[in-house]
Order: structure tokens, then sequence, then C-alpha cells
């Protein structure tokens, strides 16, 4: 495995092979993600799309892909990619197609898809070992819709569906965990603002076979309510405060690739966000503010041993 | 040619086999399992070349089955009822991805309540979806249905899925002699899939099924897909041609039988239409004029087969074994569409709706359609809609409900012991 290739900042394509000119939000902190993995990807690959703002990439008859896309819906892009996948290898093996025109097939969904309605049809393509990377961009909602809550959205965030003043009582959906259970060969977690950290996951996971999984945490100016100009700020906090550990899962291990010795209080995570807003005015709440910083304490605690 | 006794989905099972197709998403939902058990132990058997893979729901096996047709290979799958409904949103989406591939829907009653035995409203709740559709009667009917489904759906200027319906266990589990094609003659009526431009590949990048802005182009894809399915009726007829030429026998869009004189004609769809059939001897024997019509095409609709069969007819009597809440049958209303102001002086029409959920119908009730038939053409004026329904079995229904209420009566007495 070539882990060399990325070794610092200085070695990272600046090909910028996604174009410009999508409809994204500016600030988008999906399609930020996603220019980082396309540039390591390239354009030998299929794109295979669930509902959601991305799905607005491709608007006929424009697509910022050098390479192939196909829209499905919003549960089933995983069936897709093995419609796909399938149908590639029958025609090399019948020799109606030279190997040298095979595609990488990617699914690319948002959390909504990948960790509630998608989700059935994701664990079935790992049941089948089917060899494909899956990206999920995950802005904590169904964006798209208006960034009502999903499994994907924390505790206590304010969503178009969660407006009280507690805001979304569930709590975030353990996804990266829930792919590893089923002992694919790789699970990681990036975020745009790492794009060292994420280079290196992206080129090991399409150096395997088998399914894949990159969960790209994804900040969202407009679902999440912050100025677009904070996006890679906001996910730079994330990483320092602990509230998204950047981590991997691979040969049955997981393994954390970036630990922040010393992380900032979660509250300077929140607090820039108009989502949590209500947890600082019109009265602070320490109660709220307090269980989120001791389950991200939990959590670290539980990785440092 | 071979004649085998093969049931309806044996039938269905060699026709896949004999389009050589690559590749077999699948699902399990009865009446139609035995389908993808065949085709898939002829696969292990190495009997058969191609790949089946099982989903994990007919949603999935659909998303699939379009998938791999939009990267050019020839594709097979089946399901029945609730499969066909779990689908359903994908039958739209891969309909208008234009992605050819042949699936065989073996009918099934609709939950709730849930049956196992057929009717026709799954396969109706399709019929907008952009799949074409062909009903089969007989066995022979099936294996032959999807060797021309292949040529209609990969015709350039058609494009489109095709679903092939049998009914459940009348059709399904059915044994019939069924004359099964050689293969080289076969593979000379079907040559394999050229997908000339629907593909993936690294040297040619492409994105299907992209998103459009505002009503001007979604207006322009949509219409262009009602096209292409209205392309596929003479489309139908030109294969329909061939189709004799290779194998000695004719598939028509529609069956007529004993229509030419007939005054008074009965209007069907799939396997029941063989009762009407037996019925119109058994009529004929006793000095009615009446014949019998039934679409073997029923998307596109073949309205000019219909208008040509129909006209001069005295009444027409419409067995619908489906039903449209608050509508009534619905190829009675798709064919008094077709009628309405396009035939002078037509034909009165009459809609009886049976066979729901697989019950039977008798001889004696196909002489009351024709009674009804005959009276309202005498009036001028069209009857009621029907509801074939006897009563004895109104009766019987009394006697459940009767039981029904009985039992639901001692629960409440249990609970209200409990309680106190
Ligand atoms: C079956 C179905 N139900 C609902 C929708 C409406 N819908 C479109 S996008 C979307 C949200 C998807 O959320 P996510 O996967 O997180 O992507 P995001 O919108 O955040 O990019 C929803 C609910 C749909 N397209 N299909
Ligand atoms: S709503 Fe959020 S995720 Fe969607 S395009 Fe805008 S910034 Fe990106
Ligand atoms: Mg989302």
């Amino acid at each position: 495995m070539s882990e060399e290739t990325f070794k610092s900042v200085k070695d990272l394509p600046s090909t910028r092979l996604l174009c410009g000119g999508t409809p994204m939000c500016s600030g988008c902190g999906a399609l930020e993600a996603l220019h980082e993995i396309y540039d390591i990807l390239g354009k030998k690959t299929v794109f295979v799309n669930a509902a959601g703002c991305m799905t607005l990439l491709s608007i006929y008859p424009f697509t910022p892909f050098r390479g192939s896309w196909l829209y499905t819906a919003m549960a089933s892009a995983p069936a897709g990619a093995q419609g796909v996948r399938d149908a590639l290898d029958i025609l090399i093996e019948k020799k109606q197609m030279p190997p040298e025109d095979d595609l990488q097939v990617v699914v690319l969904t948002g959390d909504g898809a990948a960790y509630g309605m998608g989700l059935s049809s994701t664990s079935a393509a790992i049941d089948r070992e089917l060899d494909f990377l899956y990206i999920c961009y995950d802005n904590e909602g169904y964006g798209n819709t208006g960034q009502q809550f999903s499994a994907a959205t924390p505790h206590a965030a304010k969503t178009a569906t969660s407006k009280g003043p507690r805001g979304y009582p569930g709590y975030k959906k353990d996804l990266f965990s829930i792919w590893a259970a089923h002992k694919p060969p790789y699970v990681a977690t990036v975020v745009g603002s790492e794009p060292l950290d994420l280079a290196k996951k992206i080129e090991k996971a399409s150096e395997l076979k088998g399914p894949r999984l990159i969960i790209a945490f994804s900040p969202c100016p407009t679902g999440w309510g912050f100025d677009p100009k904070l996006s890679v700020e906001i996910g730079k906090l994330a990483v320092k405060s602990g509230v998204w550990p950047l981590k991997e899962y691979i040969d049955g291990k997981v393994i954390h690739t970036k630990i922040p010795r010393k992380r900032v209080p979660v509250e300077e995570y929140l607090k820039v966000q108009g989502r949590f807003s209500h947890l600082f005015s019109p009265k602070r709440n320490e109660e709220l503010i307090s269980e989120i910083q001791a389950r991200v304490d939990a959590y670290w605690k539980e990785v440092e041993g | 040619m071979k004649r085998r006794l093969l049931t309806g989905n044996g039938a269905a099972a060699w026709g896949a086999r004999l389009a050589n197709v690559d590749y077999v998403p699948a699902f399990p939902i009865t009446p139609q399992t035995e389908i993808i058990e065949t085709l898939g132990s002829w696969i292990d058997s190495k009997e058969m070349a191609g790949r089946m893979v099982t989903l994990e729901s007919e949603h999935s096996m659909v998303t699939a089955a379009g998938a791999a047709a939009a990267t050019g290979v020839r594709v097979f799958t089946a399901t029945s009822s609730q499969g066909l409904l779990y689908a359903m949103e994908m039958l739209y989406t891969v309909a208008g991805w234009r992605a050819p591939f042949v699936m065989v829907n073996v009918s099934r009653g609709l939950s709730a309540p849930i049956t196992l035995e057929p009717d026709h409203n799954d396969i109706l709740a399709a019929r907008d979806s952009g799949f074409l559709q062909i009903h089969a009667a007989t066995c022979q009917e099936v294996l032959d249905s999807v060797l021309m489904a292949y040529r209609l759906s990969e015709d350039a200027r058609v494009r489109l899925p095709v679903i092939v319906n049998l009914d459940g266990f009348y059709l399904s589990f059915t044994r019939e002699p069924v004359e099964v094609p050689k293969e080289d003659k076969v593979l000379s009526f079907l040559p394999p899939f050229d997908p000339e431009n629907i593909r993936f590949r690294a040297s040619t990048p492409i994105s299907q099924a992209v998103a459009v802005l505002g009503g001007g182009p979604y207006s322009y894809f949509r219409y262009e897909t009602h096209l292409a399915a209205l392309n596929a009726l003479s489309v139908f007829d030109e294969i329909s041609v061939e189709f004799g030429r290779f194998f000695g026998r004719s598939f028509d869009a529609v069956e007529a039988y004993r229509t030419e004189d007939a005054e008074f004609v009965f209007v069907m769809m799939g396997s029941f239409a063989t009762k009407a059939k037996e019925a119109t001897d058994r009529l004929r024997e006793a000095g009615w004029l009446v014949g019998l019509v039934r679409p073997k095409l029923f998307r596109p609709f073949p309205k000019e087969h219909f208008l040509k069969l129909l006209k001069g007819k005295k009444g027409i009597a419409v067995i619908d074994q489906n039903i449209s809440m608050g509508k009534g049958g619905v190829l009675y209303t798709e064919l008094a569409s077709v009628l309405y102001g396009s035939l002078d002086d037509g034909p009165v029409m009459a809609s009886f709706i049976g066979g729901l959920g697989g019950r039977d119908i008798s001889s004696e009730e196909f002489f009351e359609i024709a009674k009804v038939i005959r009276r309202a053409a005498e009036e001028g004026k069209a009857p009621p809609p029907r509801l074939l329904y006897t009563e004895e079995e109104l009766r019987e229904m009394r006697k459940l409900q009767v039981i029904a209420n009985a039992e639901r009566n001692q629960a409440g007495k249990r609970v209200g012991k409990k309680d106190e």
C-alpha cells in the first residue's frame, strides 16, 4: 500500500477535476470534501447518487464530473452500484469491453440516505461483498428538503423539525460502528478541512476491494446557520473539540488517525452555529452543554484508555 | 421443436434462458418464486450462462436491473403483487432511464386483505410507469411473450422496459404442453443485445438520469417516453410477423376469437379469458352470435386493433379482473375512452368486475353477461356496472361475518372479566 504518496499538504493534487459552477451553497462542506475526494479518485469512476443536495450537481445538460454519473433514488443507490458493477464485470468477462474501460463504482449519498432510508440496501450490498466505495457526506440532516433532523443529527441541534428549546432529542447514530460490524475491508471518517488525512484515507480505500465507506463530515452553512466563510474553521473545530473523531476501521481494528491531545471545549464548536444558539441565549443551558461535553469526554476516555 | 409440459413459471424461465440473459437480479415472492429458483438452478449447474444476484428487496432488485441494463447487458427479473408495488418508485425511474429489460410479473391480488390468489390490480398499478405490458393467457404465450418482449424492449425506436404478465396459480402453477423453440432459431430471431450507446465506460464518460430544472425539459423527456411507447405499436406488429415466420405460430397484439360475425363481444385480459373462450363456444352452440377480444398488448394500448375488431358490433361486455376504487373496471374505462367518438353508431358497453382474488367466473355467468348486454343493446342504454358475485357466495360470507362477530363478542367478554 502506497501510503507514501501523501506525506505533506504539498503532495496533495491541485488538479481540481470537479468543475466549478455548481448550484451548491457557498461554503458547502460537502462539496469541499467531494472536490478533494474526486481529485484522488479520478475520472475513471461512475458516481451512483441518491436523492439529496448533491443530486443537483448534474442538471441537464451540465455535469461537473469528468467521469460518469447515475442518479437512482433515495433508498437504493447501493443496489444501483450492484447493477453497474455486475454489468461491468459481465462485459469484461464476455470480452465485450476492454478491462481499461473499467470503472470504480462510487456511491454518493447524504446522511439521510446512508443512516436511514438506504441502510437496508447498504447492509445487503456489504453482505454481498459488493466491490464499491460509499461516500456519505454527512451534513447531519435532510439538507435538500430544508434541514429536518435525520438519524445523523446530533443531540440538541435545532432543525426544521426540532425547533423546541432542547432541540433534537435523539442522539447521532453510530454509522461507523454499524458498518464495522459487517466487517468490511475499510471504513473511515474524514472532513474536508483536514485534507491530508482525507487524501491518505481515500487513497487507501481506492486500493482495496469490496465494500468501503467514507463518512465525510460536512459543515453546512445553510442548514447549520453560520457564515459560509467559517466552513473550514468549523470543520477544524469539530476535530479539535473531539466532536468528529478522525478514524478508520481496517483489518478488524479501529485506529484513530488524529487524536486531539488538548481538546478545545465543545462549547467553542457549538457557539458559532445557529443550530445551537438556543444553548447560549436567551439563557445559557449549562445542563445541555455539559451533557454534550461529557459525552465527548467519555468517548475519548475510552479511546485513550 | 420440442414440446414439454411446463408451468407458466417454467415457461417464463425458459423464455429467459432462451433469450440468453446476462443478469438476473432476484427476490422471492409467491407465486413467482419458482421462476428464479429454476433460473438459479440452471445457472448453478451451468446449463445456463448468466449471473444471478438476490437483492434484499424488489426496490433494490429493480434498481439493480435498471442500472445493469443502463450499463449494457441483457437483464431479466421477475416479481409479483406486493413486490411490484414495493418496487413502484423504481419502475417509473428505470423506465425514465429508458433502460431496456424484461420483467415477468405473476399477478396476485394486493393487500389488504392479504391473499395469494390472482387478479390484475398489481400489474395495473404499473400502468402509467413507462413499462410496456404484455399479458399472457397460456403457458405457451408466456414463453413467446418473453422473446417478443426482448425484441420490443431493445428496439432502438422503443427502448423501454417491458413487463410480461401471467396470472398466479391459474398459469404460474398449471402445466400445459409448451413448444420450446431451438436455441439457434431463437438466436436468429433474437440476436444478442446491442446496447449501442447505452453504457458506462471509462473512455466514454456519460451522465444518465440527471435532474432537470423546470417543466420545459421535464415535459420534453416525459412526452418523448410516451412517443417511444406509442412507437411500440407498429414495432410490435412488425416483430409479430417475424415471430410467425420463425416459429410458425402467430403472436398478435390482440386476440380475436369468433368475432367476425359476432354481435356481442366479451373483452378480457389474461388467463381468465380462456373461460370466456369456452363460454363463447357454448353460447354459439345455443345460437348466440358472441365473440371474444383479448388484448395481449396492454401498453401501448392497441387502439386501432380494437376499433377494427369492434366496429359494427351491437354490444360489448368488458370483464375486469381488477377494481379502481371509486371508479370501477380499468379496462372498461380505457376501452370506453378509445371507442367514444371513434365509431359512428358505436356499440353499447357494459362493465363487469369478476375474478378478484382468484374468484372463479362460471359459464352461467357468461350466459348472464350475454343476456345483460343484449338487453342493453335493445334498449340502447348502458346498464350499471356489476360485480360478479352469487347469492350463495353472499350467504357464505354472511356466515363468516356471524362467526367473526361471535368471536369478537367472546373476546370482549374475556377482556371484561379480567377487568373485574
Ligand atoms: C423516497 C423519497 N422520499 C423523500 C424524498 C425527498 N428528499 C429528497 S432529498 C431528501 C433529503 C436527503 O437527505 P440526505 O441524504 O441527508 O442528503 P442531503 O439532502 O442532506 O444532501 C429527501 C427527504 C425523496 N427524494 N425520495
Ligand atoms: S444545504 Fe448544506 S449540504 Fe446542501 S448544498 Fe447547501 S451547504 Fe451544501
Ligand atoms: Mg444530509
